[in-house]
């Protein structure tokens, strides 16, 4: 019970942040809101004519997976400052579990990432992109397997690097290759071996796939932009969330202690 | 059973050459002042932060309560409350939320989001801090309203409501003004006398270390004076008399002669702890003296003396 508590009040404390930082709550959304409104919009004026499906959507699905995994993963990188200058040094010398603190921190970075990624939705609603009320109910939890999926991500990331400013700079090499390796923006059709294999090896492609397999269910458009069923994607992502959770635990708590 | 027993405690970081802790031992009693003295760089930081359990030794041992700091790091961090250099309070957060996430963290209390869904004895916790601290309604504001005293006194009082065993302070006084410098001291000597907890403190100013029970300098990870401040000072003071005379074998020889135990650097340096005044010793020497100097050091001299060896 101490440690779900604990868990729970990091988890907490991480969405009170969020809450009470007015600049941060507006330049969250922003960002995708840029995205699909401007990229999609374009590749649909552009594009959309020489493929058999909405681009706009398309984009607006791949958009919100990344977005959401990438927030999360970002999230859980500043524990790296965090724990020389807040409170996260308390959480650090306190009486719980490793595994407590970064699950903690998984949630909290995860509901944070998720008040984005009902933004999103929202605004896809306003732009005319077609979501019934059923399917904007099942998005939620799936959008919230990717928060997590995305936050352990970040946890293995982050057991390797000693300090925000190295973060800062790996990051985009790590994060952008995926954005065109996940299918994103393009759907990964007819692509080089080599290029299919970093593609396979990208977490991120099966968290798109995962909100792309849900949100075409159904649709005859489905066979056309869904690479594997949504089950595949959740047994995938659920196996790489333990091994990134417990690996990059044990990695991270290793480092800290053995400077 | 000393509460905190550390033997031969080294660290060598990572790409480094020297050892940060250089293999020291000592112990702390139950209910004691310790103070960890040192320049800054001498491992102040570093002993605390292993003491605390978030950096391991390289070699050498620590026990807390009687807890060994590496198997049993979880009882070690119950019986420890820390303040530590940089503040930790989250300033997006009021100072109950702070106080409470600390006690939930702590499995004192279950998590509620809120203050009013909190347990009666939480709530009576608060008051009587908010007693304590002078706060009253400030205790709900958010912690960025506060000023660097009482931010510091904050952070001692969370640390304080799970009763830990032993108080570790690292350079609490660092940025704060004399006036809260003082009025931050009499709070600790007070929480000390009601709560009895052993006080770890770690500082740089020497003033600091006056009320302690024990003084331990460290320089270059190394221990080099341990004791009570005064018998710290009375090693650390050498008075000391240098005299000189152009027949040096007759002020030798009459030296010797009188008994008066001296060094010869080349001045003849003659100790004046615990011995005749100055006036006395020079009474008794007949060979006609060229140089006659006192040295009289303040405290601080001799520390700095000590710890720039």
């Amino acid at each position: 019970m101490h440690e779900a508590n604990a868990i729970t009040v990091i988890a907490y404390r991480d969405l009170l942040k969020f809450l009470r930082d007015p600049p941060r709550l507006v330049s969250t959304f922003i960002f995708p809101l840029i995205f699909i409104g401007i990229l999609g919009g374009s590749f649909q004026a552009s594009l959309g004519k020489q493929v058999d499906f909405n681009f706009l959507a398309f984009t607006f699905t791949g958009i919100l997976a990344q977005t959401l995994f990438q927030s999360s993963a970002m999230g859980l990188i500043s524990l790296i400052e965090d724990r020389e200058n807040d409170f996260s040094q308390e959480i650090f010398v306190a009486p719980i579990s490793r595994y407590s603190i970064i699950i903690g921190k998984i949630f909290g970075e995860s509901f944070v990432s998720m008040a984005q990624g009902v933004g999103i939705l929202l605004f896809a609603v306003v732009i005319g992109i077609p979501i019934s009320l059923t399917r904007f109910l099942i998005l939620l939890p799936v959008c919230l397997i990717v928060c997590f999926f995305g936050g352990a991500f970040g946890v293995i990331i982050m057991s390797n690097l000693n300090s925000q400013r190295a973060a800062n700079q790996i990051f985009p090499f790590i994060m952008l290759p995926q954005f065109f390796l996940a299918g994103v923006f393009s759907p990964l059709n007819n692509l080089p071996w080599f290029l299919d294999l970093l593609s396979r090896i990208s977490p991120m492609r099966y968290a798109v796939d995962l909100i792309r397999a849900v949100f075409y269910s159904g649709s005859p458009e489905y066979n056309l932009v869904v690479i594997d069923s949504a089950s595949i994607n959740f047994i995938i992502i659920a196996v790489l969330f333990g091994l990134f959770l417990v690996a990059g635990t044990f990695l991270f708590v290793r480092r800290e202690q053995n400077r | 059973m000393p509460i905190i027993e550390v033997e031969e405690l080294t660290k060598r970081y990572t790409n480094s050459k020297t050892n940060a802790v250089d293999g020291i031992s000592f112990s702390v009693a139950q209910g004691e002042f310790f103070t960890l003295l040192g320049p800054n760089g001498a491992g102040k930081t570093t002993t605390i932060s292993i003491l605390t359990t978030t950096l391991a030794p390289t070699t050498g041992s620590a026990r807390i309560a009687g807890y060994d700091l590496v198997k049993e790091a979880g009882a070690v961090r119950r019986n420890a409350g820390i303040i530590f250099q940089k503040p930790s309070l989250d300033l997006n957060l009021t100072a109950e939320e702070n106080v409470r996430f600390h006690a939930v963290v702590y499995g004192l209390y279950p998590f509620r989001p809120t203050f009013s869904l909190m347990p009666k004895a939480y709530k009576h916790q608060i008051a009587e801090l908010t007693d304590i601290l002078g706060l009253k309604d400030d205790i709900f504001k958010p912690i960025k309203t506060f000023s660097g005293g009482m931010k510091r006194k904050l952070e001692i009082i969370r640390s304080l409501i799970h009763q830990p065993k032993v108080l570790f302070l690292d350079e609490p006084t660092v940025g704060l003004d004399p006036a809260s410098r003082r009025n931050l001291w009499e709070y600790i000597k007070r929480v000390r006398h009601e709560s009895g907890t052993t006080v770890f403190l770690t500082t740089h100013y020497l003033d600091e270390a006056e009320d302690a029970d024990t003084i331990c300098i460290i320089s270059k990870g190394k221990i080099v004076a341990y004791g009570s401040p005064d018998t710290v000072k009375a090693r650390l003071l050498e008075k000391y008399l240098l005299i000189d005379a152009p027949d040096r074998n007759k002020l030798r020889t009459e030296l010797n002669q009188l008994n008066i135990p001296f060094n010869e650097t080349p001045l003849f340096k003659i100790s004046l702890n615990g011995t005749p005044t100055v006036h006395q010793l020079l009474k008794t020497i007949d060979t006609p003296l060229t140089t006659v100097k006192t040295h009289n050091p303040s405290l601080e001299d001799a520390y700095l003396a000590i710890v720039e060896e």
